[in-house]
């Protein structure tokens, strides 16, 4: 028996079939393809905090190699280097390592002989530079030589350079490997237009011919894969924050993964990925969708 | 130019809604399916299509609802040369031809009424201001019990009556119909005969593409008659009935 129908109670349905078989597996490509792009985005994030700590660590701090010269120790040339270094502007703090650091660094190649006192083992000066106007070595080693003492000072800078650079590759292929995901991303939802179009033909050419624009049937398809994508890409997110954190609660800035330390915040860095998939679909679909009506003229 | 005498007689005349001059058609590299076609329908006119299958019925119709371009010629709809005429316009045509088309195309996702809805909400009709209206009329086409259907539910009548209410709820200012009563019994041919009758009474020009020659005879009204492609005007065989 027919159902009495009630125009008062009638609201439009949507242009559009609300669900279509096909949405499933294109929310599955796109999750993760989207978790595959925030895991690389946590990783680009992890890498430059890691190379960040590394370059302010070494930045903060000098070594300088002090030999005796002359009938002085190597503990009294360390000690008025010391205090030539500590009246240095830029210098919070200047200290004498003791003799049994420099004989472990030696110690390697040497072996382990036990009179080591007696050679003239050079001796390791430690120095905090200030933190916001730190000296430089050139500042050091004038202080050093005025003081007549055979010394050399690193700074780390090479370190310094080093870490940059790998930090700026790690920046550099995480955003190339980021593009290629989303290009990827792109090129599926693209495909899946077309495929949703090619299917729904008779719906388009049906709005196409009873006066519908073609900027809103480009429009509808574009919202539709655009809310897609976005469905895809908070389950991908959802995934790679997992990921992270499942990384941060067993290893955190040490263990598993020591030289990419994962901190809660990092997590933060998915929260744009379903829009940014959203935005991705919705263009995608408007420029696929245009062409195909464009064929339908 | 070359025009068929027989049906340009009014060729010339102001406001035509639909003119041909010397259009042709092919699909693809294929041979001319309409073939230096002339010819005009004045506002509130009412033609048959005749022809047998494959003279290029639906073709001609086609072009005239703007779903295909013609090989050569001009076609002029309302007034405006349609080759001319920038893409973005012409949904706006569009939305003054209602269309019964050949394979019906109704959406299978919508239930009868959003599909006999669909050209008014192309249009930007808010649904308080129409759905009375599409009410009344899916209840005068026989389909007041089955207005919440989907099309699949639906028997062969009953969608091709369907496709009807969409192509003239709009009071389109012509309304094409491909075989309109292709599907339904002598008594509903005859009750969308009437329809048709009347929308032509309130203004509405009419084309209608059919096989059905008992209902041009019947009806009084000319035809325009397709044969290997080529165009001529059939006067009417008797008086016009309702």
């Amino acid at each position: 028996m027919s159902q009495i129908f009630d125009p008062v109670r009638w609201r439009p349905a949507p242009f559009l079939p609300e669900r279509d078989a096909r949405d499933a597996s294109l929310i599955f490509v796109v999750a993760v393809l989207c978790f595959l792009a925030c895991l690389t985005a946590l990783g680009v994030v992890a890498a430059d905090r890691a190379a960040s700590g590394w370059s302010r660590q070494l930045t903060g701090e000098a070594t300088v190699v002090v030999r005796a010269r002359g009938g002085e120790t190597p503990d009294a040339a360390a000690a008025r280097a010391t205090e030539a270094l500590a009246g240095v502007p830029g210098v919070a703090e200047a200290r004498a390592l003791e003799p049994e650091k420099a004989y472990d660094l030696i110690r390697p190649w040497l072996g382990d002989i036990s009179d080591l006192e007696d050679l003239p083992v050079p001796r390791l000066v430690a120095v905090t530079l200030a933190r916001d106007a730190p000296a430089n070595a050139d500042a050091l080693n004038r202080v050093l030589r005025a003081q007549g003492l055979d010394a050399s000072v690193d700074d780390h800078s090479l370190w310094i350079a080093d870490i940059r650079k790998a930090a700026g590759v790690a920046r550099a292929l995480g955003g190339v490997v980021f593009l290629l995901i989303a290009g990827a991303a792109a090129s599926v939802i693209a495909y899946a237009t077309r495929a949703g179009l090619a299917a729904r033909r008779d719906v388009v050419e049906v709005l196409h011919l009873t006066g519908a624009e073609d900027s809103f049937i480009a429009r509808l398809f574009q919202m539709r894969f655009a809310r897609v994508a976005a469905v895809g890409g908070a389950f991908g997110a959802l995934a790679a924050a997992g990921c992270g954190a499942v990384l941060r609660l067993i290893g955190g800035g040490e263990g598993i993964t020591p030289a990419l330390p994962v901190a809660w915040a990092d997590l933060l860095v998915v929260l744009p990925c379903p829009l940014l998939a959203a935005g991705v679909a919705a263009a995608a679909a408007r420029l696929t969708a245009g062409a195909l009506i464009r064929e339908m003229q | 130019m070359s025009r068929n005498p027989n049906v340009t007689a009014a060729i010339d005349a102001e406001g035509d809604i639909v003119r041909f001059d010397d259009v042709s058609m092919r699909y693809g590299r294929g041979p001319d399916v309409l073939r230096d076609l002339g010819f005009s329908l004045a506002p509130g006119s009412f033609h048959f299509i005749t022809g047998p299958s494959g003279a290029g019925k639906s073709s001609l119709l086609r072009l005239i609802y703007l779903a295909a371009r013609p090989s050569k010629g001009l076609i002029h709809l309302f007034g405006h040369d349609v080759a001319h005429m920038p893409v973005r316009e012409r949904p706006h045509l569009r939305r003054r031809i209602g269309v019964v088309f050949q394979d019906l195309l109704l959406l299978e996702h919508l239930t009868a009424f959003d599909n006999a809805a669909l050209p008014l909400r192309l249009a930007g009709h808010q649904p308080p201001d129409y759905r009375n209206d599409v009410a009344e009329l899916l209840a005068w086409v026989g389909l007041g019990q089955r207005m919440h259907a989907m099309p699949a539910t639906l028997a062969g009548g009953e969608k091709q009556r369907l496709a009807i209410a969409r192509a003239v709820v709009g009071r389109p200012e012509i309304l094409l119909a491909d075989e309109p009563t292709a599907n339904v019994d002598h008594e509903m041919a005859l009750r969308i005969y009437r329809l048709f009758v009347e929308l032509n009474r309130l203004g509405t020009t009419v084309l209608i593409a059919t096989h059905d020659q008992d209902m041009v005879a019947r009806s009084g009204r000319p035809a325009l008659h397709l044969e290997n492609g080529r165009l001529s005007l059939r006067p009417p065989q008797g008086p016009a009935q309702a």
